[in-house]
């Protein structure tokens, strides 16, 4: 899925700069904006419970209403998107970089590290990962959002290291690895200088990918109300509204915006990891 | 004189697989240029990782310059490494599409300490890369997907020989290649031969390039020689009827010689090979009773010529004739010609 | 160079021995980031029913780009931008898409390069041939399938048991083969072959090429056969044509193109394969093939040619007949008879 944008950058960097790329990252981007920009011009008071009068529909003084117990909206909305983006970014990054690391390892070393690498993932892979990060969440006294992103990482590295560990294994086989070898590189040298460079997109696409899973399975937790309920995110508040019937009230401004915002960023992550694959394989557009 | 490189009594196999029969090769230290020719299947890349020492024969030892390479100590390995230097045949797979050229080139010098910094590998990248007939200033900065095939094949020549290595194993280095740049590749080859001394071993499917660059050639089939010598004679006036074979499909712009459409040839396709007897003997158009049961001893039907042939009645069976006999003789030759003391 | 509507084999193009495929001033370009690539410019030429036609010329000549053309099989960024290819009178590059369909295979087909690799890896070559067929014929029974693919089979020299493997259980030259009984399951008229030996050792690349010689000998077909290697070309085919950046510079047949070429880039061609008859130096052509999006003024050769002289490089050359079915475009004609030797000779060994 390519959309065709004829842009004049340098270095045929233009080319490659897919409009999928750039309509993903843009999606980002303006989310982003608005996590971090976003706090600063709305108060998170007005984000907290009885702050406001409550069950105002949007218009006027509450440009996307308030819901039940008395939260602004939008101050909602711009405090707990940075807060669920924060929980799926580190998960993504301790979920996707130890897979990597594993990867890396076993596609490289090969003998009893990568046994033992790979019976550990494929198992832990065929586990129903929301089940037990359910009775996971369940059992914690306090649970907090870093918590809840640990928790999530931690059954959300086997894809990666499957990822990896094959990209390994395939780029072991080629050519230039030998003569790596023959140009007197090491084995250490050999993996995180020959080899890595070419699995990096795959390492960075695989980290947009767990951070979306970990987004979703954060959610999901936290729609169960399993989540740190204390604190404000995307996930809790569709918790508090599912809890206070906000559907069968008709309040739709409570449970629409975090949907709406929910959509935007898996749209965005999708758009930006499709349209990456094309900006690191230049040569996959040409097709002379 | 020590051989550059000898192997003796190699064999090579892979459970129950046979990739290389036992053999004896010896490449002599005096600029050799030694063509292994045969088929896919064998044996002679294997031959070819063997002498590289990326693998290890399974009977036998291989030496390079007397020295067992099972038995070399860390620095002798490393003194092996690097001068004796391979060519591959894919000059796509060859290079890391994430670096520029220069980066092939310069690990190399780096590593075997020919250079510390970029400054002083430069001016040896740029003698190498103008040996090949390359411009430095065409090709270094360049990615490779910015080159041609046959650039980037000659930048490989170019690195294998930075190193100024003793022998350099080319494992079909112009099959890739376009038809009408093989010619200029291989002459820049052998000019390296005939300029730096460096001895070569080129392997190939290809009797012509064989012919043209090389003045020896072993020719393998199934993993054991069937005819080896002087390329004048095994190519010139092939006796062994694989390489007859081998010499009369090869598609020649001459049409006094045309295939016609009508000769279907029996093919070794299964892969799977007698157990006793010739390996030819299935496709062999003169194969006799004696070929099913016996395995041709090798002959030395001329001086300059070893074959492995039921055919071959009165050729000398001299004891352990091998192919280090048949070249040793011609280093013999070869040296009195030029005069060279041994 | 734009080569006279004239078909090279002089035959009346609407009578019955009329040309079997009969390509006119075909274009092929490519839209690249720098510009138009004109891969192929201009081509012209006639094959008529059972003859050979070996297309021969260096990477980046066009000629992959001309083959898949000729089924109008070219994928972006590539696009046909002109000429017609008439397959027994009609043209294929405006017929409708399922009439094309319908063409493809049972009137034409191709072997395209690595097509060892073409064969589907998890499916027998039973089922792979069957699909061919079925696609054009949906009501052959499987009584008649069984009997046609093990005919198939062994037209091309492979067992019938064969068709019960899997791709990866055939050696290359063998699925090369299958690959060319897929190709002329439905009996085309024209087989397109791009360079069907490529990764094949020497003995088995004459057992295809014999195997593609009979089976166009039995079904009468006309072949194309695109390549790189003139020993190759010279054995198998009846005429030959020479394609330089993306223009047919000569065309002939094969006794009088390897016997006494036209035009210096052929002569050149033809001496850069080394024989085995002398040691001689060999003779590379110096030189690279100029970028298909900046092609010189006049003659695309001249940059390279020992002959070229100054109208060389400003004047295109157009193709003239020089001898019966016998074209080049060159300068040098119709002023000489022959070719003028090169001053790149090869040298003799001492």
């Amino acid at each position: 899925m390519t959309i065709a944008l004829k842009t004049r950058l340098p270095g045929g960097l233009g080319s490659r700069l897919g409009g999928t790329l750039i309509a993903g990252l843009s999606i980002l981007g303006v989310i982003a904006f608005f996590s971090i920009i976003g706090p600063f011009f709305v108060d998170e008071v007005l984000a907290q419970v009885g702050s406001v009068r409550p069950r105002q529909p949007p218009g006027g003084d509450f440009p996307l209403g308030s819901d039940a117990q008395g939260r602004d909206m939008l101050a909602l909305m711009v405090h707990a998107t940075p807060n669920t983006l924060k929980m799926g970014l580190i998960a993504g990054v301790i979920g996707g970089g130890l897979g990597s690391i594993l990867g890396l390892i076993a596609g490289q070393f090969g003998g009893w590290i990568d046994a033992v690498i790979s019976v550990i993932s494929d198992s832990l892979m065929t586990v129903p990962a929301i089940a037990i990060l359910v009775v996971i969440a369940g059992n914690i006294e306090e649970m907090s959002t870093s918590v809840m992103a640990v928790v999530v990482a931690s059954l959300s590295w086997m894809f990666t290291t499957r990822t990896v560990r094959a990209q390994v294994l395939s780029i072991r086989e080629r050519g230039y690895i030998e003569v790596a070898r023959v140009n007197g590189e090491g084995p250490l040298e050999i993996l995180f200088r020959e080899v890595m460079p070419n699995v990096m997109p795959y390492i960075v696409a695989s980290f947009v990918g767990t951070s979306s899973a970990a987004i979703l399975a954060i959610i999901g937790l936290e729609a169960l109300g399993l989540g740190a309920q204390n604190e404000m995110t995307l996930g809790n508040t569709i918790y508090w509204a599912q809890q206070s019937s906000a559907v069968l009230r008709g309040f739709w401004w409570w449970w629409a915006p975090p949907i709406v915002v929910i959509a935007m960023i898996f749209v965005g992550l999708f758009l930006t990891s499709v349209g990456f694959d094309r900006f690191a394989n230049p040569r996959l557009g040409r097709r002379a | 004189m020590t051989p550059l490189i000898e192997l003796r009594g190699v064999k090579r196999t892979y459970g129950a697989f046979t990739a290389l029969d036992t053999l004896s090769l010896s490449v002599p230290d005096r600029a050799a240029t030694i063509a292994i020719a045969g088929e896919s299947g064998s044996g002679k890349t294997t031959l070819a990782r063997i002498l590289l020492g990326f693998i290890e024969p399974t009977e036998g030892q291989v030496f390079y310059r007397g020295k067992d390479i099972a038995t070399m100590s860390a620095a002798e390995k490393f003194t092996f490494r690097r001068e004796v230097q391979p060519i591959f045949q894919d000059p796509f797979d060859v290079f890391n599409p994430f670096y520029r050229i220069d980066h092939v080139l310069e690990m190399p010098l780096y590593r075997f300490g020919l250079a510390k910094t970029r400054a002083e590998a430069r001016p040896l990248i740029e003698d190498a890369l103008s040996r090949v007939g390359l411009r430095p200033q065409d090709t270094l900065g360049r990615f490779p997907h910015e080159l041609s095939g046959g650039q980037r094949q000659r930048i490989m020549v170019a690195r294998a020989v930075l190193l100024r290595p003793r022998l350099i194993v080319a494992d079909e280095p112009v099959s890739m290649v376009d038809a009408s740049l093989r010619a200029t590749i291989l002459d820049e080859i052998r000019d390296l031969n005939r300029t730096l001394g460096i001895a070569f071993v080129y392997i190939t499917h290809d009797l012509t390039t064989a012919f043209q660059i090389c003045d020896d050639i072993v020719v393998l089939y199934q993993g054991k020689v069937a005819e080896a010598g002087a390329v004048e004679c095994v190519i010139g006036a092939p006796r062994h009827p694989y390489s007859q074979l081998l010499v009369s499909s090869i598609p020649l712009p001459d049409l006094s010689r045309r295939w016609g459409d009508d000769e279907m040839q029996a093919a070794p396709e299964q892969g799977d090979r007698p157990s006793a007897g010739c390996r030819f003997a299935p496709r062999c158009p003169h194969a006799m009773d004696q070929c099913w049961r016996v395995d041709p001893a090798h002959t030395r039907p001329d001086p300059d010529r070893l074959i492995a042939c039921h055919l071959d009645r009165e050729g000398a069976k001299l004891p352990g004739a091998d192919i280090a006999q048949v070249f040793q003789s011609r280093n013999n030759a070869a040296q009195s010609m030029k005069g060279t003391a041994t | 160079m734009s080569v006279s509507g004239k078909s090279v084999s002089g035959l009346n193009v609407s009578g019955t021995s009329g040309p079997i495929l009969d390509v006119q001033n075909l274009d092929v370009v490519y839209d690249t980031v720098s510009g138009p690539a004109r891969a192929v410019n201009n081509v012209s030429f006639a094959l008529r029913p059972g003859e050979r036609l070996g297309l021969i010329g260096e990477s980046g000549s066009g000629k992959t780009t001309m083959g898949t053309a000729l089924m109008r099989l070219t994928r972006a960024p590539g696009r046909i931008a002109g000429g017609r290819v008439l397959l027994d009178g009609t043209d294929l590059l405006t017929l409708s898409p399922r009439a094309l369909r319908a063409t493809r295979l049972r009137d034409i087909a191709l072997v395209p390069q690595g097509a060892m690799s073409a064969l589907n890896p998890v499916m027998r070559l039973r089922r792979q041939i069957e699909d061919a067929i079925l696609a054009h014929e949906p009501r052959t029974t499987q009584a008649q399938l069984r009997d046609r693919i093990a005919q198939l089979l062994t037209r091309v020299g492979l067992n019938p048991a064969v068709a019960d493997r899997y791709p990866h259980e055939l050696s290359g030259g063998m699925k090369q083969r299958a690959v060319m009984a897929i190709a002329t399951s439905l009996a085309p008229k024209v087989i397109v072959a791009d360079e069907p030996t490529s990764a094949l050792d020497v003995v088995v690349q004459r057992q295809v090429m014999q195997t593609l010689g009979r089976l166009q000998a039995g079904l009468g077909a006309a072949v194309v056969l695109i390549g790189h290697d003139m020993g190759l070309i010279a054995q198998f085919a009846d005429t030959v044509g020479v394609m330089y950046a993306g223009r047919l510079v000569e065309l002939g047949p094969v006794a009088a193109m390897i016997g006494s070429p036209r035009h210096p880039y052929t002569r050149l061609l033809i001496d850069s394969l080394p024989g085995i008859d002398v040691k001689r130096r060999l003779a590379g052509i110096p030189g690279l093939p100029p970028p298909l999006v900046k092609l010189p003024v006049g003659c695309p050769f001249a940059p390279r040619c020992p002959l070229a002289h100054d109208r060389c490089r400003v004047d295109l050359p157009l193709s003239q007949e020089v001898a019966p079915g016998h074209v080049v475009a060159c300068h040098l004609y119709p002023d000489n008879a022959t070719l003028p030797p090169l001053t790149i000779k090869a040298e003799v060994q001492p």
